[in-house]
């Protein structure tokens, strides 16, 4: 992709379209990516109940290819990415040895010797390191292909609809695409990697293709759902949305510090993998007993707790017990959200917390995780 | 964007409406926009006492928390009801119906004209 005259901001290739529609920016791992279009609220409703598309071209793409892969993978992931087969994806952790993460990715097996792993924009380097490092035993190779990768995502309970009537966009396999599978398609020449994932919690499509392809699929794209209630969306909503579906985000809610069974995420590991895997013995032994857990906090009103504000378990207390990691007003719920990690004893649905809003005490109940679920047909 | 140039602007990103002794406030458009959708406005009492400089409210969005501060030393005299109860008008009419408060002044402080603030943010 392009960096700006100053060498510090890096463009998507979308920028353009952006510019064009009048995107407020934001600097997100060093890219210029819009935050919004008009209403964060507006595009938030219109992926929950229409679809919303979105620019992802700053996160990274790093593909593992050679016999080997599989087993690289196997080594150097949370999960056992051996077993996924040609068209399917998983979402794993990249651990470090203590345990920590270093990055969440989506993996996506795009041949039986390849695969491509998704990686956060902020952790590009760290990830394609570790990668690198971790695959330097196998017969495979690593590259990070970020540069030459753009990604636009179609989320929404409308996102099928709409992809079946962009014209020039063939997709052979699209009939019976489930969730969390991918399959390769062809928009006007240019070969595009088809995905069922997402970050929203609705149903939806991503699209992995060459930056000089990506204005022309989005404009594709926006044109074809403009009558459908489809709308360009930004990082705001991006974020609101995936606070509600449950998601964790790195940085907030996943750290170096954090292991996975204190977020909820043991399912990602897979302990008894031959060879074992990078922070193995760490996640075998599991966080220590007092070490903070994940839960969701609901409150009434519509005063949210944000990001590293305390909880505490008194009105009148103030010694904190935990620490909110994400937290909004719902735009679906109406109701303010967080996720928190909180001491374990305090951790059991339907307990009552606090969150310290500067002074204010905002009372909040433990809730299960997700917040919002969509109505699967 | 839009800057009625008959109202004065301070370095916060608001805007004064001098009527007498008595200073109406609001946050500018470059604020609200800043800001993202507003979906929680906390003001002060009717009442209260405001100092210059001081916070006196609160203006959540989605994204972010803003603080109104005081542009003036005085008494709060009014404050926006309907904007409580619909934090959206400081999105969709920051110098009309989304007003804040209304402050009886004993001094104005020296604001910035519309160019002046216009100029504090040109990027």
């Amino acid at each position: 992709m392009t960096e700006s005259p100053d060498g510090t901001e890096r463009r998507s290739p979308l920028d353009g379209v952006h510019v064009a529609a009048g995107a407020s920016f934001t600097d997100f791992a060093g890219w210029r990516m819009p935050v919004r279009y008009s209403s964060e609220l507006a595009e938030h409703h219109a992926v929950r109940t229409a679809a919303g598309l979105f620019d992802l071209s700053h996160m990274a793409e790093i593909v593992v290819i050679g016999p080997e892969a599989a087993a690289a993978l196997d080594y150097a992931l949370a999960g056992r990415l051996s077993a996924l087969v040609d068209g399917q994806a998983k979402y794993s952790l990249l651990l470090a040895e203590d345990g920590g993460t270093i990055d969440d990715v989506v993996v996506y097996r795009t041949g039986s010797d390849r695969f491509l792993v998704v990686a956060n924009a902020g952790n590009r380097g760290p990830a394609a390191e570790a990668l690198r490092d971790r695959a330097a035993g196998f017969d495979c190779v690593v590259e990070d292909e970020s540069d030459d990768v753009a990604l636009i995502a179609l989320q929404g309970p409308r996102a099928e609809e709409i992809l079946r009537g962009v014209d020039g966009f063939d997709i052979p396999e699209l009939d019976g695409l489930r969730y969390y599978r991918a399959t390769t398609g062809d928009f006007r020449g240019h070969e595009v990697l088809v995905a069922r994932t997402g970050y929203t919690g609705e149903d939806g499509f991503e699209f992995y293709l060459a930056p000089e392809a990506a204005t022309s699929l989005w404009e594709a794209i926006a044109e074809t759902g403009a009558g459908s209630g489809l709308v360009p969306a930004g990082l705001a909503a991006r974020d609101t949305l995936r606070l509600e579906a449950g998601m964790p985000l790195y940085g907030n809610e996943l750290t170096r510090s954090t292991q996975p069974a204190q977020l909820g995420l043991g399912r990602v590991v897979v302990l008894d993998k031959d060879g074992g895997f990078v922070g193995r013995e760490a996640v075998a032994a599991g966080p220590a007993d007092d070490a903070p857990v994940l839960v969701g906090l609901a409150s009434e009103g519509r005063r949210a707790g944000r990001t590293g504000y305390p909880v505490v378990a008194d009105a009148d207390g103030t010694e904190a017990v935990g620490a909110v990691t994400s937290g909004a007003l719902s735009p679906t719920l109406g109701h303010p959200i967080a996720m928190a990690l909180v001491r374990p004893d305090l951790a059991a649905p339907g307990t009552s917390l606090y969150i310290d809003v500067r002074g204010t005490r905002l009372a909040a109940t433990v809730v299960p995780l997700p917040f919002y679920s969509r109505k699967k047909s | 964007m839009a800057l009625p140039e008959n109202l004065a602007y301070t370095a916060e990103h608001e805007w004064v409406a001098v009527d007498g002794d008595v200073a109406r406030i609001g946050i500018t458009d470059y604020a609200a926009d800043k800001l993202g959708d507003v979906v929680f406005v906390e003001l002060p009492a009717i009442g209260s006492t405001a100092a210059a400089g001081r916070v006196v409210g609160e203006i959540e969005s989605t994204k972010s928390v803003g603080e109104l501060y005081a542009p003036v030393d005085g008494e709060v005299v009014e404050v926006n009801e309907e904007l409580v109860a619909d934090p959206s008008l400081v999105n969709s009419d920051p110098y009309g119906a989304g007003w804040m408060i209304a402050v009886r002044f004993t001094e104005l402080p020296t604001l910035l004209t519309a160019d002046e603030y216009a100029a504090l943010t040109a990027e």
